[in-house]
């Protein structure tokens, strides 16, 4: 069985970003960047499935500048078999549905029977890419993913749900989108790092494609968001409780 | 133009998530109808009927949505779309998991979890865990969004329209559903909650958390907690507040033994009243708290229940 678990490049989950003086965005320069958190745990759930004996091969993709095949090289580190780029340009943006035409080409190719990738990138945190893949491909899709259990030609996928969880069965080949309990990934250890310097990153520019790549959604501006003030401290219950009731009036 | 409003349901309620959609839909026009799909679900339809603005609301009940599979409800509503300018559902679990596959069906952008209506085409909404904010527009033939609820104030429930029944049926025999465990709870939900009492990392343990309970009874409020309390264990992803968690922005938010890292912020800095608890007098959490108690939480919340 075959997965293939697309990444993205995204700022450090620790770096507090800055929006740009000019409103044109948020400032990237010399921000540390980092595989999307959740796009790791997509990773180490594949490499499981291959440890267990379920998955033969892990292949790792991403779409965006060279500077991507450093989180490539990091899914190799972390056991993926080989990995896949899709080049663009430097600094060009592109927006969820493109990205899942290009994957769905690569999908069509590589005839994977199970794509996992992470339920949202902590950047633009549209939570889109996974379910658009699945809808141009006509797979199904289990998203926000705790447990995933595969078994004779299915996939059982249990999910984080408002209010709990939910199980679905699944036809392969499908798409699984990770939430945070799905596991805790592993970190690279140094031999293997060096190992995946030798696997192999097929390289293919975006233009091959035919992906129309202009967007339709154009940002107009980007704003630091309200500060909210800090308020006062209380001494102590007594006090609170007065205040909630009296000043705040959000208690009777 | 006009907006088909996805209705937020669980075949036994109509959500209060539905009014708010019904608000921020009348940003972009007043012809508004709702669709409700699911099963045995004519009392959700009636219920949605009533919610003032609506002009019409469509039924699609059968047991093939039953559990709003993704599969299907997609198909669906990429159906009924076509006599639609705009759709708009929740930014929930359930909108989240197939409104991607809308957009993509009709070959559109899809614009996530949107806190503003400026425009017809014209929407606001947080990015990088709300450390930014978007102002974004859409030249899309159609215009598909998911809307964060609790950013949007309720409709009121003084309208009467019709109720028209749907019989499309989608199916998909690629999907089924298996079971589901809920969380079994007397208090409201999180992201419906006026009240909300969260518990973080400071707790030290899920058993300490029935600390909480006794002052949630007394306030009718919700129980919630930090992404660092389920990470550690302590109580299930559902009661997760914050960026990865729920968006809630209730009247009163007390945040227990919770340091207020970016994070859980993003998921409740829109509460209206903000209290801290916290032994750190130091902790981020104070910054955007209205009242902050600094004191052990042991100590607080045993005098809190007895002072309320």
């Amino acid at each position: 069985m075959k997965i293939l678990v697309p990444v993205k490049r995204a700022v450090d989950y620790n770096v507090k970003v800055r929006v740009k003086p000019d409103n044109s965005g948020v400032d990237l320069n010399n921000v540390k960047m980092a595989i999307n958190p959740f796009c790791e745990i997509a990773i180490e759930e594949a490499i499981r499935l291959k440890e267990k004996g379920v998955a033969t091969e892990v292949v790792v993709i991403s779409i965006g500048d060279k500077a991507c095949q450093e989180q490539i090289r990091t899914g190799l580190a972390l056991g993926a078999d080989r990995g896949i780029h899709i080049e663009t340009d430097a600094g060009v943006v592109i927006d969820s549905l493109q990205v899942a035409k290009l994957l769905q080409k690569i999908v069509e190719a590589e005839k994977p029977d199970l794509v996992i990738l992470g339920k949202q990138a902590i950047d633009s945190d549209n939570n889109q890419t996974g379910q658009m893949l699945a809808a141009l491909t006509g797979m199904p899709q289990g998203t926000f993913a705790s447990e995933v259990l595969v078994a004779d030609g299915t996939v059982n996928v249990t999910r984080e749900i408002d209010g709990g969880l939910q199980t679905v069965k699944l036809q392969l080949p499908a798409v699984v989108t990770t939430d945070l309990r799905l596991n805790e990934p592993r970190y690279a250890s140094l031999p293997n790092i060096m190992k995946a310097k030798r696997k192999p990153i097929d390289v293919k520019p975006v233009a091959d494609f035919g992906v129309d790549m202009t967007s339709k959604v154009t940002v107009i501006k980007v704003e630091a968001p309200a500060q909210r003030v800090g308020g006062v401290k209380v001494a102590d219950v007594a006090e609170l409780v007065h205040k909630l009731k009296n000043e705040a009036k959000v208690i009777s | 133009m006009s907006v088909l409003v996805y209705a937020e349901h669980d075949n036994e309620s109509l959500k209060t998530e539905t009014n708010k959609l019904v608000h921020a839909a009348l940003g972009v026009s007043t012809d508004i109808v709702v669709l409700v799909a699911g099963s045995g679900c004519a009392a959700i339809a009636e219920a949605a009927a009533k919610i003032s603005g609506v002009s019409k609301v469509l039924l699609a009940d059968n047991t093939v949505y039953e559990h709003q599979l993704p599969e299907n409800i997609a198909e669906l509503v990429v159906e009924v779309a076509a006599d639609y300018s705009h759709v708009f559902a929740a930014a929930t679990t359930t909108g989240k998991n197939f409104m991607p596959r809308v957009a993509a069906l009709l070959d559109v952008a899809q614009i996530s979890d949107i806190i503003k209506v400026e425009a017809a085409d014209t929407f606001v909404r947080p990015i990088y865990a709300g450390n930014a904010i978007a102002t974004v527009q859409s030249s899309d033939s159609k215009i598909i969004v998911t809307v964060r609820a609790a950013s949007f104030d309720a409709a009121e429930n003084d309208g009467n329209a019709s109720v028209e029944i749907l019989d499309t049926v989608k199916t998909s025999e690629k999907s089924s559903y298996v079971s589901a465990e809920l969380t079994v709870s007397e208090r409201p939900e999180l992201t419906a909650a006026d009240v909300i009492i969260s518990g973080g990392r400071g707790m030290q343990n899920g058993d300490n958390f029935a600390l909480l309970n006794g002052i949630a009874d007394k306030l009718g409020a919700a129980i919630g907690a930090s992404r660092a309390a389920v990470d550690a264990g302590f109580v299930p992803n559902d009661m997760q507040v914050g960026q990865t968690g729920k968006i809630v922005a209730p009247q009163l938010y007390i945040a227990v033994g919770i340091s207020g890292a970016i994070q859980h912020l993003a998921g409740m800095k829109d509460s209206k009243v903000i209290v801290a608890i916290n032994k750190d007098e130091e902790a981020p959490i104070f910054s955007v708290a209205d009242y902050g108690l600094v004191g052990d939480l042991f100590d607080v919340l045993p005098q809190l229940e007895a002072a309320l």
